[in-house]
């Protein structure tokens, strides 16, 4: 069987992944995850009668104990399964992310396990977060100091 | 206006990091690190800040306004303490989040078991 034949066939029989539903499904799931943020902040103002960043703060808050809540529950994975990019580019992501990796290494005791596991996954966001921040604001800094 | 732009926003968001998901090799774990660096160039230049303006809610929700958070504090701090500010204020924004995560991720850890 010669390679193009071979290629052929592979793609034959792999299952044919369904990429319109599946960004259709993440738009709407991220767009709901972010009218529901808006809507939070709105409540936690009339409710608690706080600034706006404050709600803010409370809402993302909010938003990574129901993510870790679900994720300890087990049942978060069959939901990023499902919407995929849609909850994992939200901060319920972050969240599911390190409370995920803490369970799937909790037997191997608290330091070598969990402690050190739990930023496994959330542990690039944080670092390429902290190198981006630093460089860009060096550059945002330098450009105020000249101009 | 705002409910609708947070709709808007936070789904395109989603959309194109499904859609580099879908037809490229990176994973979910490039993406995420990816969006963060872009949220915080997009921050340097104040277009981020301008998003959070028009949009609200859904402009604080994706992974990129953790970019966004972590370059802010630093260049809070640079304007009082100089360029050694960019150092000491990197985590001011985004310190109630990752804290919050932190303890949630204790206390459940503790509570429940891995379920496969």
């Amino acid at each position: 069987m010669t390679n193009r034949k071979y290629e052929a066939l592979v793609k034959k029989h792999t299952p044919k992944e369904n990429k319109v539903k599946y960004a259709v499904t993440a738009f709407l799931v991220g767009g709901l995850m972010g009218l529901f943020g808006e809507a939070l902040i709105r409540i936690y103002i009339m409710l608690f009668d706080v600034s706006r960043n404050d709600a803010s703060t409370y809402m993302i808050i909010t938003f990574i104990f129901v993510a870790s809540l679900f994720t300890a529950l087990g049942f978060f994975d069959k939901l990023v399964a499902k919407a995929k990019a849609g909850l994992l580019i939200p901060i319920t992501g972050f969240a599911h992310s390190m409370t995920s990796a803490a369970l799937d290494y909790k037997n191997e005791g608290p330091i070598f396990g969990v402690g050190s596991n739990v930023f496994k996954l959330a542990g690039s966001v944080i670092f390429y977060g902290v190198v981006s921040a630093w460089f860009f604001g060096l550059i945002r800094y330098i450009w105020e100091v000249l101009s | 206006m705002y409910f609708i732009n947070s709709f808007l926003f936070c789904g395109i968001v989603c959309l194109i990091a499904e859609l580099i998901l879908d037809n490229t090799k990176l994973t979910p774990g490039h993406i995420t690190a990816i969006f963060v660096c872009v949220g915080s160039a997009l921050d340097a230049f104040s277009i981020y800040d301008f998003f959070i303006a028009k949009v609200g809610g859904g402009a604080l929700l994706p992974i990129t306004s953790f970019g966004h958070s972590l370059i802010h504090g630093a260049l809070l701090a640079a304007e009082s303490h100089g360029i050694i500010g960019l150092l000491m204020g990197v985590f001011d924004l985004t310190a109630a989040g990752i804290t919050a995560a932190i303890i949630f991720t204790f206390v459940f850890t503790l509570i429940f078991k891995a379920k496969d």
